[in-house]
């Protein structure tokens, strides 16, 4: 293939799809696209994001962890790990093929060490490093008790936290004489002891393993003489780059390992690069993620022709530990220092100065770190404020200066935030896109919805121009005041008229605080046209009509009642995906006789019209299934008949599956049940559509009383608190501290209100009445259901059918009529 | 041509549509307000070509008296028929009338 400008397309292989690796191909696809490459991967799955392994275990799946699509550009070969490097023909084998190279890139990452002491690879021993590591971790910890994690450093108190979200003891032992040697002092890691003590985990620093003795339960030595009892123990000491294939292709290696690099990453030989934790950058190992991104940029742009230098490595860190914040950046000593100290709030803070104590150099965060962005940006320069303020909490409230460095995964400063803003990126998902911050570790998005709310964008939460409010503002205005009709409402918070946004949910909010029917009086004028006709609008403006069918459970008796109306009506009919039947086609006439027949056999509306309660699908369960462990269906029809009629801030659909085959999907669903052998996993906030979401796992094997009340405080929470068309998935991510916060609130009752969720859910239980027979018993209601005002008993000749299929479908109409000039007559 | 009754305006549901046949064949959409007045455009919504207009939520955009089209909702101003998102686009407005407690109006519009 010759590329336009007559130069050969560059032929670029590159060693390892890993987080590093990925971002290397991104850079370089950017600069040239016309570049070949072909990417030699040892794991089975596309590049994944490592800093957030432990997420695995909190409910996270692989493909959540997952670092974008692969690029269809690039040839991935997945579980291809290149063997051997041939320098003198420039070409890379591995078992299944030769790739010749005009650049070859390194990006082959690190391994775990695992300390050279008899035993450490006996049954029940383990690393953490990659998603098999985790998942060999998961099968293994089934039914076991207690964990031993070696390795007091980051990666070994993620470990720890891995092994207590898997339901076991922990207890970490760490050589150095605290914790997080690399990054605190001895009062920091004191600190941090303490808090992770609170949590259960036992710590024991000082202290080296010295064997492990296989057997039923693993026994652990140690150096004091001492020793453990465990079920398993995880090696977390640390990591050494993985540079085997740079050592046996006879390249520069760094004193402590790692393939040599100049600061261009460039190694011995100049066609081959190498980026990430494999590179020793000028002899040093980084096993930070951020300064991999910048060789990986580095490199693109030299092999793009370009002449990018490293600029030094920041590794500054600032992570939440087991819930605990833990920061550090710049100097770890000096020549003068300043501390904070506060055991029972179990923060710390120091500051290392200059011996004029006039130039910040570094500093240690511990248990709040708030300030962080501030004293970061300030490193090197004059001391941003008064030290007593600096240390005391109130730190973080200082602005930010431009230069601050916000995300530093990807190394992005508030003024590129800022300028994002003004572009018109005005939500967290669009400044994700277009400057990657929060997109690594995530623990930037805090600060980044700051950013949002002090560019002023705080205001696109007005719902209108109606309402300076938003949606969730709204509904305690209405519950707190007692609002009860829309013109209070607009009258007393609003301006105008209102419009098609305001006016549906003050009718989703007052039918969610009120009873009544949601066509009664001034409401009917508020609903869109789906809930003022209770049918669901289609193109031709005819109308569907979708029967609740509780958990897809249906009688023949039932079934051939809507086989008949549907025929003496002449409707189209299709299975829906929610297990239910639809009958489309039916003029708005026709809406009041059809459910007439409908609410006579015992049907009752959908919903199908409304942001609502939709259904909950279900499979066949203990009923018939040979599989099943749980009756879902018993469970789906119960949970459906208890929210029907359930307003919300949009559609909610839901899914009881039997056993863990999942048949009903209920993962994808805004709540999914799953039955265990002990009884249900719930999992909230999946969704289908054009974003589909996973739900993640909340509560494990609880009881179908404890399942309900979850499900109560978790529908009423959303109900209230969620934007206008928030499904619950965006909803939980925009919650400040996600799915964990949610559990705070609902579980644990940390807002208090608990007791008022479960009273709302209960008045919404009691007060539920059938919408539609409740439109056939009233004849003012009934009178609306006509197509003309002027001729109720003509039907609109503009519905019109052809046939397909057997079938009535609209006839298809000259596309947009003419489009006009006004014409009105004075 | 002469001016049309329709309904008594006790019919109407203020601040909501209704849609009214016309003697050529052709539909109105009659919007009465909760201020006394009665605007009259063309049902068709020109973007989907469904008789649909009457079946839209009513209010204001700046001041002005509107409907937005169930179907898609772009905004009609109802005094003029004139589309307040794409200004290349207008439907018919038809003068409206009370008359002894009846909704009157002017079929086939200038």
């Amino acid at each position: 293939m010759i590329a336009m400008n007559g130069n050969t397309p560059k032929r670029v292989v590159v060693c390892g799809d890993g987080m590093v690796g990925r971002r290397f191909t991104e850079e370089l696809r950017r600069r040239d696209p016309a570049a070949r490459i072909t990417v030699l991967a040892e794991e089975s799955r596309p590049a994944y994001d490592r800093v957030r392994l432990s997420a695995f275990f909190d409910g996270a799946t692989t493909e959540d962890l997952l670092v974008g699509e692969p690029d269809p550009g690039v040839d991935l070969r997945l579980g291809e790990p290149a063997l051997t490097i041939d320098r003198e023909n420039r070409t890379v084998h591995s078992a299944q093929g030769a790739y010749p190279y005009d650049h070859l890139v390194l990006a082959t990452g690190s391994f775990p060490f695992v300390p050279p002491i008899p035993g450490a690879d006996a049954d029940g021993c383990f690393v953490y490093r990659t998603l098999d590591d985790l998942e060999a971790l998961r099968e293994f910890a089934d039914g076991k008790k207690h964990g031993v994690v070696v390795g007091g450093g980051l990666l070994g108190l993620e470990a720890a936290n891995a092994l207590l979200l898997l339901g076991l003891a922990a207890e970490v032992v760490e050589f150095a004489p605290h914790l997080m040697p690399a990054q605190l002092d001895p009062a920091g890691g004191a600190v941090l002891r303490d808090h992770i003590a609170r949590l259960g985990i036992g710590v024991h620093c000082g202290t080296a393993v010295s064997a492990v003795v296989p057997g039923p339960r693993l026994a652990l030595e140690t150096s004091g003489g001492g020793g453990f009892t465990t079920d398993l123990v995880v090696f977390a000491a640390g990591i050494r780059p993985r540079d085997a294939l740079a050592r046996e292709a006879g390249l520069a290696l760094g004193e402590r390992g790692g393939v040599l690099v100049d600061n261009s990453c460039r190694t011995s030989d100049p066609a081959i690069w190498a980026v990430g934790e494999c590179a020793a950058m000028e002899g040093v190992c980084f096993g930070l993620v951020a300064p991999g991104y910048t060789m990986a940029e580095v490199a693109a742009e030299r092999i793009a022709g370009g002449a990018a230098v490293f600029p030094g490595a920041d590794t500054a860190t600032k992570l939440k530990l087991l819930g605990v914040d833990v920061a550090s950046f710049g100097a770890k000593e000096g020549p003068l220092e300043a501390s904070y100290l506060d055991p029972a709030e179990g923060v710390y803070a120091r500051l290392v100065l200059s011996d004029d104590a006039s130039t910040l150099l570094g500093g240690i965060l511990v248990g709040d770190a708030d300030a962080y962005p501030v004293l970061r940006s300030a490193v090197g320069g004059p001391v941003p404020g008064r030290l007593a303020d600096l240390l005391a909490k109130d730190g973080g409230e200082r602005e930010l200066p431009g230069s601050a460095q916000i995300c530093s995964c990807n190394a992005v400063t508030k003024d590129t935030i800022t300028a994002a803003i003004a572009d018109g990126h005005d939500d967290v998902a669009a400044l994700k896109k277009c400057t990657r911050a929060g997109t690594t570790c995530g623990s930037c998005v805090p600060l980044l919805k700051r950013l949002l709310d002090e560019s002023g964008v705080a205001q696109a939460k007005a719902l209108c121009e109606h309402f300076a409010h938003s949606r969730a503002e709204l509904f305690d205005i209405v519950r707190v005041r007692g609002i009860a009709t829309f013109s209070e409402l607009i009258a007393g918070h609003g301006t105008g008229r209102g419009c098609d946004v305001c006016k549906p949910v003050a009718a989703s909010i007052l039918a969610s605080l009120h009873n009544g029917h949601v066509l009664e009086s001034e409401r009917a004028s508020l609903q869109d046209t789906n809930d003022h006709f209770l049918a669901n609008l289609q193109r031709d403006g005819s109308y569907s009509v979708v029967p609740r069918i509780p958990g897809g459970e249906i009688t023949p008796d039932k079934l051939i009642v809507i086989g008949e109306i549907a025929r003496d009506f002449d409707l189209y009919t299709k299975i829906t995906g929610g297990q239910r039947i639809d009958m489309f086609g039916a003029r708005v006439d026709q809406l009041p006789v059809i459910w007439r027949r409908l609410v006579d056999a015992g049907f009752e509306s959908g919903h199908a019209y409304g942001k609502a309660l939709r259904t909950v699908k279900s499979c066949v369960g203990t009923t018939w299934c040979r599989y099943g462990v749980q009756d879902s269906v018993r469970l789906a029809v119960d949970l459906e008949l208890r929210y029907r009629g359930l307003r919300s801030p949009h559609k909610i659909k839901a899914g009881v599956s039997g056993c863990a085959r999942e048949c009903a999907e209920a993962r994808s669903k805004d709540f999914g049940v799953i039955a265990t052998e002990n009884g249900w996993n719930l999992y909230l906030g999946g969704n289908g559509g054009f974003t589909p979401r996973h739900a993640r796992l909340f509560a494990s094997d609880v009881d179908t009383e404890t399942l309900v009340r979850l499900i109560d405080r978790f529908l009423m929470f959303y109900v209230r608190t969620a934007d206008r068309l928030q499904r619950t998935a965006a909803w939980i991510e925009a919650l400040d501290g996600g799915l964990d916060y949610l559990r705070e609130v609902i579980v644990d009752d940390s807002l208090g209100v608990c007791a008022e969720l479960d009273a709302a859910m209960a008045r919404h239980v009691e007060s539920y009445a059938d919408e539609w027979a409740g439109v056939l018993d009233d004849p003012v209601k009934l009178a609306r259901f006509a197509s003309f005002v002027n001729a109720p008993e003509t039907p609109d000749p503009s519905i019109r059918f052809t046939r397909e299929r057997g079938q009535p479908v609209p006839e298809s109409r000259p596309s947009p009529v003419p489009l006009g000039i006004p014409a009105v007559r004075s | 041509m002469n001016w049309l009754r329709i309904c008594e305006i006790t019919a109407l549901l203020p601040e909501r549509g209704t849609a009214a046949l016309l003697p050529d064949g052709t539909q109105a959409a009659l919007f009465p307000l909760s201020d006394g007045r009665v605007f009259a455009l063309s049902n068709l919504d020109p973007f989907s070509g469904a008789q649909v207009l009457s079946r839209g939520v009513l209010g204001d955009r700046g001041g002005v008296a509107t409907v937005a089209s169930p179907m898609h909702k772009q905004v009609f101003a109802l005094h003029s028929g004139r589309c307040l998102d794409d200004e290349r686009v207008a439907v018919s407005a038809y003068p409206v009338r009370l008359r002894a407690g009846f909704v009157e109006l002017l079929p086939e519009p200038a």
